[in-house]
């Protein structure tokens, strides 16, 4: 962002000065994709996508149904090859090309929340926390109360559920379910946190909590988020990404995207003229 | 799919354009009850500024509307800003229009000048910058906004040798001090509204170029 300064008081922003914002400056970079193409079968859901995402940035992607959004933060952990689907290009976490990595080791640095929670049915609010411990072979280290309170912490559910830890996970709200979800996510202690869709099945008020709370996340994660909700990722992310029919059509700083944006398909969508 | 939104910004647009040709209609009037000392067309232009009153009041319900239920971006966003924006300007040509006719009227009833120095001068740039900037609006033409940027500049070299002058001929008939006055305040007038002009050029170009150029910014 540009800020210009006149008289010691008068301060503007330079709309069109943001648009270099991505590449002008040294990066520390988390993730980095490469010439992604991804496919179900024969049918190509990404082309050619590339896309530089900074640490402890909150990217967001968005685009009309069916552009690849899901497709492409399912390819970043391994997840598209779960579904069945294939993948070239390269895809860097910390420089290292993430298929040179175990999937399992790979999906506990960058984890993942979906669009509807889907806690454990079987397990209690401290289980369900702790069951990514377990499965990682990380119960062993004897903190696991401590990592589930931390976890709830950082989720930003601690408070509501710390006399009842022992209930089922699905005896809680939904947006409760979501943030119990996340700080599962978070209990193996991730570098990346991937979120499909986290609020969209969410009333107003626990939307706001999770809009929140990514905003809290962003000191000690890097978040890339695909929504549909347009004011949201205007309010939570850094960057955001226009996909559309698999490709990326523009990835600037968000708020260019959504004052000043370079192309005119990424124009036609955030003003609603198309989508 | 025609967006319901889009009806709602030309509805703005089309009241804009409205508004404009009234400022601008009584800008050409009162500059007439100047230049020919025509009470009938002064008392006119105090009269219909009411209508340019009731138009900004509807401009700025609608925008309110838009930004509360539409939550606009990109050139949407930046469109309502610049409305919102030359609405307050116009509406101030709008009083700039009145004072110029109140000054006519001060002229049309003391002692008669020879010259009206660089009034007409003044009037006709301000007329044209008023005209350009409107037509930039309309015909969404940075190139037509740019000049208008750069024609302010000679009114206020205009309007400063306007205070010179008028001090020198009061220096020789004191009966002039009136319209002398007078003078300086349909100057002063004219000035602020090819400020406003250049408000609205600079709005202009902010809503199709997304360039911040008031204060010289892009030089900074």
């Amino acid at each position: 962002m540009v800020i210009i300064r006149i008289k010691g008081t008068v301060m503007i922003e330079t709309l069109q000065k943001f648009s270099p914002a991505i590449v002008s400056h040294k990066m520390d970079l988390k993730l980095e994709a490469k010439t992604v193409n991804a496919f179900f079968g024969k049918t190509q859901a990404l082309q050619n996508v590339s896309l530089s995402i900074e640490k402890n940035h909150v990217v967001a992607i968005i685009g009309p149904s069916g552009c690849g959004k899901s497709t492409f933060l399912r390819c970043l952990n391994r997840m598209h090859e779960v579904a069945g689907g294939t993948m070239n290009g390269t895809i860097l976490l910390d420089g290292k090309d993430i298929h040179e990595n175990d999937p399992v080791n790979l999906r506990r640095r960058v984890g993942m929340v979906f669009q509807k929670a889907n806690p454990f049915p079987t397990m209690s609010i401290f289980d369900n926390v702790a069951a990514g411990l377990r499965l990682n072979g990380m119960a062993h280290n004897g903190h696991i109360a401590e990592i589930v309170e931390r976890s709830l912490q950082q989720a930003a559910l601690w408070n509501e559920v710390k006399d009842s830890l022992s209930k089922n996970g699905m005896s809680i709200s939904g947006g409760q379910q979501q943030r119990l979800c996340i700080a599962r996510a978070l209990a193996v202690n991730p570098e990346v946190l991937l979120m499909d869709e986290p609020a969209s099945a969410l009333d107003p008020i626990p939307t706001a909590k999770i809009e929140e709370l990514i905003y809290e996340l962003k000191k000690d994660y890097t978040i890339i988020i695909v929504t549909h909700n347009m004011q949201q990722a205007a309010r939570v992310s850094d960057e955001t990404a226009f996909f559309y029919l698999g490709e990326i059509i523009e990835f600037d700083n968000t708020k260019k995207i959504f004052t000043a944006p370079s192309i005119k398909q990424t124009e036609d969508y955030v003003t609603g003229r198309f989508g | 799919m025609e967006r319901h939104f889009q009806h709602e910004l030309e509805g703005v647009k089309t009241n804009l354009i409205k508004m404009g040709s009234a400022v601008e209609e009584n800008i050409n009037n009162a500059v007439i009850a100047i230049l020919e000392r025509n009470e009938v067309i002064a008392a006119k232009v105090i009269e219909s500024d009411k209508r340019i009153d009731t138009l900004e009041i509807e401009i700025d319900n609608a925008i309110i509307d838009m930004l509360a239920l539409q939550q606009p971006v990109a050139s949407d966003l930046r469109f309502i800003i610049a409305a919102q924006k030359i609405n307050n300007d116009l509406e101030r040509i709008g009083d700039h229009a009145v004072n110029l006719a109140e000054s006519a009227l001060t002229l049309q009833k003391s002692k008669k000048l020879e010259s009206l120095l660089e009034i007409p001068q003044m009037v006709s740039a301000t007329k044209l910058m008023l005209k350009y900037a409107l037509d930039s609006f309309i015909l969404l033409d940075p190139k037509m906004a740019r000049i208008v940027l750069e024609t302010d500049d000679q009114i206020d070299e205009w309007n400063r040798s306007m205070t010179t002058n008028v001090i020198e001929l009061l220096k020789n008939d004191k009966q002039l001090i009136e319209p002398g006055l007078a003078l300086i305040r349909i100057s002063q007038n004219l000035e602020r509204v090819a400020d406003m002009a250049t408000n609205i050029a600079e709005e202009v170009i902010f809503h199709i170029q997304a360039l911040v150029v008031k204060h010289h910014a892009e030089e900074i």
